[in-house]
């Protein structure tokens, strides 16, 4: 299990890897929250190398979806394999967050 | 019963893993298709989540209790906890209901569609038992 930031023009590009359940999102949301609303606005989370997500990773995508709604910036998401994929629309992430193919399509949204 | 499985664990977030990769193997071998397989994993990892953080509130020195009864036609999970308890199973199974603005209130909710049944049994200060039933295909010949 690992999270990975890197800072790219404004950008948190951060990569998780692993199952995202209560033990991921805790350290997802550390990683993330000590960039957003400081040295980046907007935030492109890759979840390509993530096999499986349950309430406790929805949570702390829509928690940093409404930080930096209210900062005015956009979050996006890439690379959500379909078990992934189907919980992120069961739940409504998808309605709010789009959801992109690689990396360089989700920063060309912005 | 075909077969019984029981694990006793502390209430810390590094188990919910391990709850679901039991939960994963004893539906793989029951076989139910992977789909399928994916979720009773989501549902696995919602009932032990919240018996860590909402049944003991993120004290780790609870004991969650996850047991797996095999039967020829159906796999039932139960999931318990000695913690706080539930003062209103109804309100809390409610979808849009969260005691945790992070949760969204969806735990409830995924147990109840990616299960065939689910129970709750609560009470304030006497913990709470969360029974998910999953039905088995008939086993052809």
């Amino acid at each position: 299990m690992k999270v990975e930031t890197k800072l790219y023009k404004g950008v948190l590009l951060t990569q998780v890897e692993g199952e995202f359940d209560m033990h991921v999102a805790a350290t997802f949301k550390e990683a993330v929250d000590e960039y957003i609303g400081r040295d980046a606005k907007d935030l492109v989370v890759d979840l390509e190398g993530v096999p499986f997500i349950d309430s406790s990773g929805i949570g702390a995508l829509l928690g940093r979806y409404r930080r930096i709604e209210h900062l005015g910036g956009k979050m996006l998401l890439v690379g959500a394999c379909a078990a992934v994929e189907k919980i992120l629309r069961l739940s409504g992430v998808l309605q709010v967050m789009e959801l992109c193919g690689d990396e360089q399509q989700a920063l060309a949204r912005l | 019963m075909k077969n019984q499985l029981k694990l006793s664990m502390r209430s810390l977030s590094d188990n919910v893993s391990v709850a679901r990769l039991v939960a994963a193997t004893v539906a793989a071998e029951a076989n139910l298709t992977l789909h399928e397989v994916d979720e009773i994993k989501v549902a696995v990892s919602e009932a032990v989540s919240n018996a860590v953080i909402h049944g003991y509130e993120g004290r780790e020195d609870g004991i969650v209790e996850f047991a797996i009864d095999i039967y020829e036609d159906r796999i039932v999970y139960v999931v318990s906890d000695c913690g706080k308890g539930i003062a209103d199973v109804e309100a809390a199974r409610e979808p849009a209901y969260s005691s945790d603005p992070e949760r969204m209130g969806l735990g409830f909710a995924f147990m109840e569609s990616f299960m065939d049944e689910l129970a709750v049994t609560s009470a304030p200060g006497e913990g709470t038992i969360v029974r998910m039933t999953k039905r088995l295909p008939k086993q052809s010949g």
